[in-house]
């Protein structure tokens, strides 16, 4: 825990820094990145450890956004226990979610939660006198008095996303290494087994949802916070899909990975879409390309290293982030 | 750093293999829902700029080009029609840009997809202000979409030109004093469609069609200004996402309504009309301009008719609906601007077909080219404000624009037509009015001026 502890000072030190050297629209990223971070963090630790799929956590964030628009709307809260109360709302609502997933498993999982994040965000356009309809709620969010009038509102959207991500991934690395962490692995590699050993695998599935779903709220908390506006048409399915193909491309159960899947949705997009701007592309055909790019990203990143970027990169250091002796010798078979 | 053990290698490569085929197949279906238009980019070639002062003056202006940004669907559910309009736009100005451009600068038109996401919105438009420095932002595309950057952009003391949605969420000078629409917004062109059937089909039995968004919404108040709530029968609205309409127009059918007033996109249109066809109900459609457009409507319909094993002509069927329209139709030929837009299309967007899509994005570039050269030679950003405050000359519209430093509307009226064969045919004169219940709606007396010979309009 002490070089968690240590590693969480260091990002939070570097993000202050960068954030000051860079320009307001990198800022923007940092935002943009650390929210990520956080929904597919909790991504990583359900289907990574817990061995659950979730193809709806979209909805996961749809619901912590709008709980952040309506309680800054009408209530106009600290935003702290704004966020805590989106967090707290969502952990129930994927607690129902986890009761009903601890009954499925596989693919009725996976098509149960893909219903989920396809039919919720469409609640709002349902009842636009609550959630403002397909047009949205307007989220009012500004640095605080005290930073000074210029301070630039990017960057401490920047510092609140990144503290959130940091925050949460600290309590989801001590969760998994601690007893729950250990139920969660148990149950992910033999029901049987873990059933045998006492540990109760409803309870033990559930749990996982619940604190998956409450990333989710953070997140959507957080996005809802730096792009001034929820609206379903914010809360994609393709964002679900979004959000476990970085999982899978950071390397599925590792919180690292979290970071490098965020990276990845966030920074190779923009990037391919310039490159191909800047060679005379029509802007038509770059807004198509990044697309195609990410399924080949993918797949390339599947072929090469099974355990995602956070797999290639301990492999590659050599060090033992990931202990890998076994698994090695039967990835190689 | 310390993390969790990831799962074993043959359970995680299994796991990841089955989100992996997931994913590719989310994203091919996301892939293919997108616009296969697309248009030349590269800029037109130079010609001479005269020898005057001109300045960095503003921050995307430099002495010899203005650069301007914009998000569009290129990809996503709004793509297809829609991803036709920003090339438009760009056509046009690379034709302004090698007929001697605004005062001798270029303008560079930045347009970037964000798929009709929000979310993407947001990120695309702080890249163009923070990173690309645009000096404007120019026809951003959706109500829900625009929204989300309509804040920003104002207190960066962007402006944020002729808006492509006619929510009348633009209109507010006094808290987004930067932002302006342009096209015929939804209530006015309710109270002209209302004003007509109320006219036209006195002591028939009406019912409505429309979006359950403020795009519908809005239409729907200004047809209820205009028609006595004792003829309307049934009010029916449908979300985009579910394409089953069945209810709604077995509801029309059994109210009796032998008139539907339809503010629909497109696609429901084309479905209203089908799923109506099945029925053997045949009522008399009036249907806003934004669903309305002729060689959109008649592909949509025998595209869905097809999917639906069933082969019919589009243009047969549409013929005969009651429409509206703020620019000329693309069909009337004779009108200058139409010849000047099509002369400009065959040269540089000539793979696109020329409809209702590509005449909205040259038409709006042409406006704003107009506030450009009115902007002074020189142009701030505040300038370019004031000059569209200061009102603008009517040029390809049917009617005067709204713009004073009290109102950021647009266009404020259209002219009734009916569509035969395939193309829109002009009944009457345009008709004005405001958005007001009370608002008189008067035929608008002035004509239109002729396109300039030049093309480009001048200082």
């Amino acid at each position: 825990m002490r070089r968690v502890l240590a590693s969480i000072v260091i990002v939070a030190a570097v993000v202050v820094l960068l954030s000051i050297k860079l320009n307001a629209f990198r800022d923007y990223q940092i935002a943009e990145i650390a929210t990520y971070t956080t929904a597919v963090a909790g991504l990583t630790v359900l289907t990574g450890l817990s061995g659950q799929i979730s193809l709806g956590h979209g909805a996961f964030m749809a619901i912590g956004g709008y709980t952040t628009a309506l309680l800054l709307l009408h209530l106009s809260w600290p935003f702290v226990i704004v966020l805590l109360v989106s967090a707290a709302i969502t952990a129930a609502a994927g607690g129902v979610v986890g009761v009903a997933a601890a009954r499925l498993s596989g693919p009725y999982l996976a098509g149960a939660t893909l219903m989920l994040g396809v039919a919720l965000p469409s609640i709002a356009s349902a009842y636009p006198g609550t959630f403002g309809g397909d047009q949205g709620l307007t989220v009012v969010f500004n640095a605080p008095a005290f930073l000074g009038a210029n301070f630039p509102l990017t960057r401490w959207q920047a510092w609140v996303a990144t503290a959130t991500a940091l925050v949460t991934l600290t309590l989801l690395a001590s969760l998994s290494r601690g007893r729950i962490g250990r139920n969660w692995r148990a149950v992910r590699d033999d029901e049987v087994a873990a059933a045998v050993a006492g540990i109760d695998v409803a309870r033990a599935r559930v749990l996982a949802f619940v604190v998956s779903a409450a990333c989710g709220g953070l997140a959507g908390s957080l996005l809802a916070v730096i792009t001034a506006l929820v609206a379903p048409g914010a809360f994609p399915i393709t964002l679900s899909i979004t959000l476990l193909t970085a999982a899978v491309i950071g390397g599925l159960g590792t919180l690292p990975g979290a970071v490098w899947g965020a990276l990845v949705i966030v920074l190779v997009q923009p990037y391919i879409t310039n490159v191909a701007y800047s060679h005379g592309l029509s802007a038509t055909t770059s807004a198509n390309i990044p697309i195609a790019a990410y399924g080949l990203i993918l797949i390339l990143i599947m072929l090469a290293f099974p355990q995602g970027l956070q797999g290639a990169v301990s492999r590659l250091l050599g060090f033992g982030l990931v202990p890998l002796k076994k698994e090695d010798t039967s990835e190689r078979t | 750093m310390n993390a969790p053990r990831p799962p074993t290698t043959r359970t995680a490569r299994r796991r990841a293999l089955t989100a992996v085929a997931l994913a590719t197949a989310a994203l091919t279906a996301a892939a293919c829902s997108s616009g296969s238009s697309s248009g030349p980019a590269s800029a037109a070639s130079s010609s001479g700029s005269s020898n005057a002062p001109l300045s960095a003056s503003a921050p995307g202006v430099t002495a010899t080009t203005i650069t301007v940004g914009s998000h569009q669907p290129l990809t996503g559910p709004a793509a297809p029609g829609y991803s036709e309009i920003a090339p438009a736009s760009n056509a046009y100005f690379q034709y302004v840009n090698a007929n001697g451009g605004v005062y001798g600068r270029k303008i560079v038109y930045k347009y970037r997809d964000d798929g009709y996401n929000p979310t993407q919105t947001a990120s695309v438009v702080r890249q163009l202000v923070l990173q690309d420095n645009v000096y404007a932002l120019f026809d951003g595309l959706g109500t829900p979409t625009h929204l989300a950057v309509v804040n920003f952009l104002n207190s960066e003391k962007i402006p944020d030109v002729f808006v492509a949605s006619g929510c009348d969420c633009w209109n507010s000078p006094s808290t987004t004093p930067y932002t302006f629409g342009w096209q015929l917004d939804y209530i006015r062109e309710g109270k002209v469609l209302g004003q007509y059937v109320a006219q036209h089909f006195k002591g028939k039995k009406i019912g409505y069609f429309y979006q359950n968004d403020e795009f519908g919404q809005d239409g729907v108040k200004g047809l209820d200004y205009e028609i006595p709530k004792s003829m309307v029968v049934a009010r029916e609205n449908y979300v985009p996402t579910n394409v089953n309409i069945a209810p709604q127009v077995a509801a029309l059918r059994a109210a009796g309504a032998q008139v539907v007033v339809s503010f629909s996109i497109p696609a429901f249109t084309a479905l209203l009309k089908l799923t109506s066809l099945k029925v053997s109900y045949a009522p008399q459609l009036v249907v806003s301009n934004v669903g309305s457009d002729p060689i959109t409507l008649s592909g949509l319909v025998e595209a869905f008719a097809k999917q639906g094993g069933a082969t019919v002509n589009g243009n047969q069927l549409i013929n005969g609906i009651i429409t509206d329209g703020y620019l000329p139709s693309t069909g009337n030929t004779a009108n200058s601007w139409i010849a000047l837009f099509k002369k400009v299309h065959d040269t540089y967007d000539a793979k696109a077909p020329f409809d209702g899509n590509v005449l909205y994005g040259e038409a709006v570039a042409y406006t704003f080219v107009a506030a450009m050269f009115k902007a002074g030679r020189n142009p701030t950003r505040a300038s370019l404000v004031s000059a569209i405050q200061g009102g603008l000359p009517q040029g390809p519209a049917v009617a005067p624009y709204d713009y004073s430093s009290t109102s950021h509307f647009g266009i404020t009226g259209t002219y009734m037509g009916t569509i035969t064969n395939g193309a829109l045919t002009e009944e009457g004169s345009a008709l004005t009015t405001d958005t007001t219940a009370t608002g008189a709606i008067t035929s608008y007396t002035g004509t239109q001026q002729e396109a300039p010979a030049s093309g480009v309009p001048s200082p």
